[in-house]
């Protein structure tokens, strides 16, 4: 049994405590903004943050996450209201959409540490995340954006 | 009755079918016929043998719902619908979508066959239902119109429409859609729309209007369903493993030790694999891992794609190798026999992977009976899953519904369900729902790829230089899909008089598909790179050799010039970078691409710092959504230059995740990418990949005015660039 919380709300749940966190998010606590992408810490689709750091839940087991607090792309505003998640909509950031949500996590961990990133520490920062539909310079454009008007 | 703005329907047990029953208003069922769309009265779609979702709902209270097909982030999930309520004159802000039911007969488009399907590829989506849908739309507004003159007792011929409004200037009177709707009737026949009666440009009030994508808001929070999200009653999860070598079949596996696994429920014998039914996804998983499998062998085994690429060279050299001409015209032979000069060059591109962000999977559910079944599938082509799911499992194609949901990411791959046909045979087998996904390391080793080619262009000048006679061979693995082929005809940018394509086909046995753009990539990258190679010899700026000497077309030549201007072709760069050109053609549509590239001559590498692109796309429904589609087309292209590359070795994919098989990411990314279309009332023709094939060329170009040297093979790896510099 491990307990933690997600999005502000305890969650403690009966799996095998080697079970990657993503599949305890997705298929157990029911949230699928987090998504599967490679399951092996390469393309960052399933970034949430733990006690406030952006990880790799395929990377990271359920009995890692005891006491953290977890937060995906449900729980980081409650209506779409973080500043990313404006600037990503301003921008028409996503298109297919399936790396967006872990594009946003990483993004929202710079923009928490450094409020007004350069374009390099936006590239650095963001350089793990794969986005196959190759939207990145709107990503940059929309976290400049959220920087602005965050 | 749910108005809510969602897109896809978030919870699959509401099934639309449910949407049809008792909620007034009035529904539009099209159905298409030869002479293109109509819409059906509801008396006459409820005699048909399935019954029929309405393409246009319009309700009392004024909201209206349209149906749409494919999201994969190319925009035409919006673009569809978007073209119905432009002729409809429909409130956008009134308009909900929802996905159209897996029945190609009702919501295709004609293919060359006259087959209705609901294919998107080629990202030819507006293209083929422009003009369907916009007739529908008209009609819809027609039957609208009519039923006000009726209700107010006057000439239909003096009304008007605002967005959701009928209104009579004569008198001033107006009734909103959602009042017609209440009282009004679909009449029998339909009124018929002459094509005189659509809209002209000038008169579009959302057309052309960039008007956002209704996605983006799921896109953002993490709502927007993916087949992979769905998540159904009882529902069971599976993976599976397929055989390494392509065309493989599973002969015996440690069946007692993997049963005997936690949570797994059952093994299931699949054509190319094994099947794996758990409770969870990370057992299903584990099991996988688990698996020891002995496989058939077939002529695959053994097979290693780099000799087998160096093979094709002496197929092109073999006189008695049998040929394909794929297009002929003028006297290819008077135009050799007479030139001044001829140019030849060799080329060869590798395998690529789609590698699409959500991986492959489906999740299917039969009725208690076993005599229906419901797919989720993230599809490019929702008829042509229905039948193969259907197909493979011995079932009528009327007693399978797949339902869309949004793709992450297609690009070619999504429009074959192979993966969804295996997610039914494993849900009949445990007689539970079942999602099978498969593992980033299975989409890679059981990919289906674009195919690796060798080329051998040759040209012939005149006296003046201008080009009269080209000919272009192309050796691969052409599937009978044009996976080879697609691409070799210039005629819609180059008129040369004395043209001769020809194909050599080698049957391979490894998995080929369709890939963003597919052949175009690597015929225009031979195409454009040996236009470049010529202009160079005649000492002409690569621009003015295609304007003068390539017989270019009136449209080729407007993209040509608009990118040029953009890019400021002339004006002298930074010393470390140069310009190159390259000339692009797709579905259609004409473009227009410069590169301005440097290089790191010590370690090879090829950096790509600005791109510009000019296309001729016809009128363009959604010039925002077009233009981000056309910088993903950039990119995928980029991508495809200068990192992609998949090899075959002892007949198994090498590469395995996104470790090995590398893609763009952002700190390889251009700081600019201008894209611009050029203004234009033609049919809209595919953007999303009219970029793609122009990126090779463009830097292998750029690399040769830097460094006076030619890349002959793509992708432009560390290796082969630092092998060409030293060349």
């Amino acid at each position: 049994m491990a307990s933690f919380s997600v999005n502000g709300k305890p969650v403690s749940v009966d799996a095998d405590p080697k079970t990657p966190l993503l599949w305890v998010i997705r298929d157990i606590v029911g949230l699928t903004g987090t998504k599967y992408g490679c399951g092996a810490g390469f393309c960052g689709a399933c970034t949430v943050h733990i006690d406030g750091r952006a990880q790799r839940s395929c990377q990271v087991q359920v009995s890692a996450a005891e006491g953290a607090q977890v937060v995906t792309i449900e729980g980081l505003s409650p209506n779409s209201s973080h500043p990313l998640q404006k600037a990503w909509v301003t921008e028409e950031v996503p298109q297919c959409g399936y790396c967006q949500s872990g594009q946003i996590m990483k993004a929202a961990e710079l923009l928490a540490s450094n409020p007004k990133p350069t374009r390099q520490q936006i590239v650095t920062h963001m350089d793990g995340n794969i986005c196959r539909c190759g939207t990145y310079n709107r990503i940059i454009a929309a976290i400049q954006r959220g920087s602005r008007e965050g | 009755m749910t108005t809510t703005m969602t897109f896809a329907l978030k919870s699959p047990e509401l099934t639309r079918r449910s949407m049809l029953a008792g909620i007034g208003g009035m529904t539009f069922f099209f159905a298409f016929g030869t002479d293109g769309a109509r819409i059906l009265p509801p008396a006459d779609a409820a005699t048909r043998p399935a019954p029929l979702s309405p393409w246009v709902r319009i309700l009392p209270d004024g909201n209206i719902t349209i149906l749409t097909i494919t999201e994969m982030g190319q925009g035409s999930g919006t673009s569809i619908p978007l073209m119905i309520a432009e002729e409809m004159d429909a409130d956008w802000n009134k308009v909900t979508l929802d996905w159209a039911p897996s029945n190609p007969e009702v919501y295709g488009w004609p293919d060359r066959s006259g087959r209705r399907v609901m294919t998107v590829t080629g990202s030819r989506a507006v293209m083929m239902y422009w003009n369907d849908l916009r007739t529908a739309g008209a009609q819809v507004r027609k039957v609208l119109i009519g039923n006000a003159a009726e209700h107010w007792g006057v000439d239909a011929a003096t009304l008007r429409t605002e967005p959701s409004a009928v209104v009579d200037p004569k008198s001033g009177k107006r009734l909103s859609y959602g009042e017609i709707a209440a009282f009004g009737q679909v009449p029998s026949p339909l009124p018929a729309v002459d094509k005189s009666e659509l809209k002209a440009r000038k008169d579009f009030r959302l057309i052309g209007r960039s008007v956002p994508r209704r996605d983006l808001p799921f896109k953002v929070n993490g709502s927007a369903q993916y087949s992979i999200d769905v998540k159904l009653p009882g529902m069971v999860y599976a993976s599976a493993l397929h055989a390494p070598v392509s065309g493989n079949a599973p002969e015996k596996w440690n069946d007692a030790a993997i049963k005997a696994m936690p949570g797994v429920l059952a093994t299931v014998k699949l054509p190319h694999g094994v099947g794996i039914v758990a409770e969870s996804f990370p057992q299903a998983m584990a099991a996988r891992r688990a698996l020891r499998v002995t496989w058939s062998r077939n002529k695959v085994d053994g097979f290693d794609s780099e000799k087998a690429l160096d093979h094709y060279a002496a197929i092109h050299a073999d006189t008695s190798a049998s040929v394909k001409i794929v297009d002929a015209k003028g006297d290819i032979k008077a135009a050799f026999d007479g030139a001044a000069k001829v140019y030849k060059a060799e080329y060869r591109s590798d395998y690529t992977y789609h590698a699409q962000m959500e991986p492959l999977n489906a999740v299917a559910r039969f009725n208690d009976a076993g005599d229906r079944l419901e797919v989720w599938d993230g599809s490019q082509d929702l008829g042509r899953s229905r039948d193969l799911v259907a197909r493979t499992l011995g079932m009528k194609p009327e007693q399978v519904d797949v339902h869309q949901c949004y793709l992450g990411g297609g690009f070619g791959r999504r429009s074959l369900a192979d993966y969804a046909a295996e997610a039914a045979v494993l849900a009949r087998e445990v007689k539970r729902p079942v999602k099978l996904v498969w593992t980033r390391e299975e989409d890679v080793a059981h990919g289906m790829f674009r195919p690796m080619t060798f080329q051998c262009l040759e040209a012939a000048t005149d006296a003046s230089g201008k080009v009269v006679g080209w000919r272009h061979c192309a050796i691969g693995d052409d599937g009978g899909l044009n996976l080879i082929t697609g691409g070799m005809r210039i005629s819609s940018y180059y008129g040369l008089p004395n043209q001769q394509l020809e194909l050599r086909n080698v049957d391979e046995g490894v998995r080929i598909k369709h890939w963003r753009a597919v052949a175009h990539n690597f015929n225009l990258f031979a195409i454009e790179t040996m236009v470049d190679a010529m202009a160079a010899d005649q000492n002409l700026d690569p621009v003015e050799f295609r304007l003068q000497q390539m017989s270019i077309t009136p449209k080729a030549r407007r993209c040509a010039e608009a990118v040029a201007k953009m890019a400021d072709w002339g004006a002298k760069r930074p010393d470390d970078r140069a310009l190159g050109f390259a000339m692009s053609e797709r579905s259609g549509s004409l473009g227009a691409c410069v590169v301005e590239a440097s290089i790191d001559r010590r370690a090879g590498t090829i950096r790509v710092h600005k791109v510009w692109v000019a296309a001729d796309g016809g009128v363009i429904v959604q010039p925002e959504a077009a233009k981000a589609n056309v910088e993903s087309g950039i990119v995928y292209g980029l991508s495809s230059a200068l990192h992609e590359r998949l090899t075959v070795r002892d007949g198994a994919v090498e590469q395995s995740n996104f470790g090995d098989y590398s893609v763009m990411r952002m700190s390889d990314m251009p700081e600019v990418m201008q894209v611009s279309f050029l203004d234009s009332d033609g049919h809209p023709t595919g953007l999303g990949e009219i970029s793609t094939p122009g990126m090779a060329p463009a830097i292998a170009n750029a690399f040769h005015k830097l460094t006076g040297k030619r890349l002959y093979h793509m992708p432009f790896t560390p290796e082969r660039v630092l092998a060409a510099l030293k060349a």
